[in-house]
């Protein structure tokens, strides 16, 4: 394993030298986005400069090169998470990903029948993006949306799983470290009661992808899906993965160019593969620049990354726990744990302790965090959320727990 | 940004607590951050009789709805509106505009938050809600008229 030094990796960061009000930029935000390191600019700027094209089109030489660059990278990503290259769709990010199973299993041809008496199944840890799709198709179908619960703690209530994954349940989405609580499901035992039932299982990686390895076939999900601007790639550009031939037995979702085979006046048949879900012209250059980005991670090794975010989520957790005033939700110890952490502050509003953290050049984010059932579920309207992803370092969330000590001596709540 | 005329307001907020009599109730939200807002308004011969609100939000948005509160509650509905818009083209200037204290009263410490941009729906929460209310409130009266 090669030996990790963050100020190096910080180095193919330009950003972050940057300063914020005054302050070195102290930026825990990356949950939420993460910043792009000079690798996977090269590659996306060299891409353009020197292959771009529009792909899957032409015969010309930069149809066929870009063809090749985009083929390249779909098999990149693919690998990053053990998928074959057939078995991933490029889409816009995760939130188009889950929408287009969603929408796909409730059309004509759907591999599974959805209707009044069925049921889908999600948790009480969503993000909105794998639970809203989930509503709608309930609504379209008539079938029933159950989910399991939350502890005190931040885990999945499992003492529910069989009463909440039973025989009608048709599809079960959960989402594999949760973005506000920082807590990782049991994704085996999960996965286990779902093909018991004979559920179809959707992961929602947005979190796990960037930060730890995570590999398809061995967690034996149906569906996976993760976004490339968490993961030091662009906006623009996420990938659906699926289980083996799984995607050949779904309709379409979106219609239009490059997803057919033949087309008539009186209806048309579609492409196989990754190809009947990318309609018309993809994200091409953003693709690329997302296989640099699994290449950049893979290069420094994902279980090292996860170490050295366990080391800095386990600093946070026990400064946080010193202070008096402050309270973490979510799992207290790195124990099957991402590295975003919410916090609240008595007698301090998240959005003023965002503001005032903000003067002191420190980023985290504030709010429901798009998962406002558990803010719900733990009676508080909105939560201060630190992230720390590979670049992060020691002396920074030193920063972040004094800032967060100066925040109460200036809101007077200490 | 955390004017000391704020900070006050914050946690000595005007007018807080929900009262009777009202003729309209509405309940508003951010839906970015959560923020949210109960208000009642009591509007008769076209004048704001009462304003009352129960809430929960960042400093900002609690502070402006009980200076809000001391702005509108007693005025003619017409002078109350005319207040609204001040604040909220105050809230839209980015900074660039010197507000009216005869105006705006403890309104003018929200100038800062108008540089901004992510904090001023928080400014504006209550005030979109008193809008609201009112504007029901004035339909009422014509209806029954």
């Amino acid at each position: 394993m090669p030996a990790f030094d963050v100020e190096t990796v910080r180095k193919d960061f330009p950003l972050l030298s940057r300063e914020v009000n005054g302050r070195p930029l102290v930026y825990l935000d990356s949950a939420s986005s993460s910043h792009k390191p000079t690798p996977v600019l090269d590659a996306e700027r060299a891409f353009v400069e020197q292959h771009y094209s529009n792909v899957h089109r032409g015969v010309h030489t930069l149809s066929q090169e870009a063809t090749d660059c985009y083929e390249q990278a779909r098999a990149t990503v693919a690998a990053f998470v053990g998928a074959q290259p057939h078995d991933l769709v490029f889409t816009k990010n995760v939130t188009e990903a889950i929408n287009l199973v969603a929408y796909s299993l409730g059309n004509p041809d759907s591999p599974i029948t959805l209707g009044p008496g069925d049921e889908i199944a999600v948790t009480e840890m969503e993000h909105h993006s794998n639970l809203v799709p989930w509503q709608l198709l309930a609504q379209r179908s008539g079938a029933t949306l159950r989910w399991l619960g939350i502890d005190d703690e931040g885990r999945l209530d499992l003492s529910d799983l069989d009463a909440v994954v039973k025989e009608r349940t048709k599809v079960f989405a959960f989402t594999h470290v949760s973005n506000l609580l920082g807590t990782e499901n049991p994704v085996e035992l999960l996965v286990q009661r779902a093909r018991q039932v004979g559920a179809l299982t959707l992961v929602d990686a947005a979190q796990s992808v960037p930060h730890q390895p995570v590999d398809i076939a061995a967690m034996g999900v149906d569906f996976l899906a993760f976004t490339g601007h968490k993961m030091l790639a662009p906006t623009g550009v996420g990938a659906l993965v699926a289980r083996p031939g799984l995607l050949d037995t779904l309709p379409p979702f979106m219609g239009g160019g490059s997803m057919i085979e033949v087309v008539e006046m009186s209806g048309s048949t579609y492409a196989s593969g990754p190809e009947r879900f990318e309609a018309g012209t993809p994200v091409i250059s953003q693709a690329i620049a997302l296989a640099a980005a699994c290449d950049y991670l893979s290069g420094i090794g994902l279980d090292v990354i996860k170490q050295h975010e366990t080391a800095l989520t386990a600093r946070l957790l026990d400064g946080l726990r010193t202070l008096s005033g402050a309270a973490v939700l979510g799992p207290d110890t790195v124990e099957l744990r991402g590295s975003a952490v919410s916090f609240v502050v008595d007698g301090v509003h998240p959005h003023d302790v965002g503001q005032s953290l903000d003067d002191l050049g420190i980023a985290v984010r504030v709010g429901h965090h798009c998962a406002a059932p558990i803010c719900r579920r733990f009676g508080v309207p909105a939560t201060a959320r630190a992230s720390s992803y590979l670049y992060n370092t020691e002396d920074e969330i030193d920063a972040l727990l004094e800032g967060i000590a100066s925040v109460q001596k200036f809101w007077g709540a200490a | 940004m955390y004017q000391e005329i704020i900070m006050d307001h914050y946690r000595h907020p005007h007018h807080k607590g929900l009262r009777d009599p009202f003729d309209v109730q509405v309940h508003h939200v951010n839906p970015t951050c959560g923020d949210e807002v109960t208000l009642r308004v009591k509007v008769a011969d076209g004048v704001v009789q009462d304003v009352s609100y129960d809430g929960q939000g960042c400093s900002i948005s609690q502070a402006a709805t009980s200076v809000m509160t001391d702005l509108v509650i007693g005025k003619p509905v017409k002078d109350a509106l005319a207040t609204h818009e001040a604040f909220l083209e105050l809230m839209q200037s980015r900074g660039q505009l010197e507000p009216d204290e005869d105006v705006l009263e403890d309104g003018i410490a929200f100038a800062g938050v108008s540089k901004y941009p992510a904090r001023v729906k928080c400014a504006l929460l209550g005030w979109m809600a008193w809008k609201d209310a009112t504007a029901q409130a004035v339909a009422l009266v014509e209806e029954s008229a």
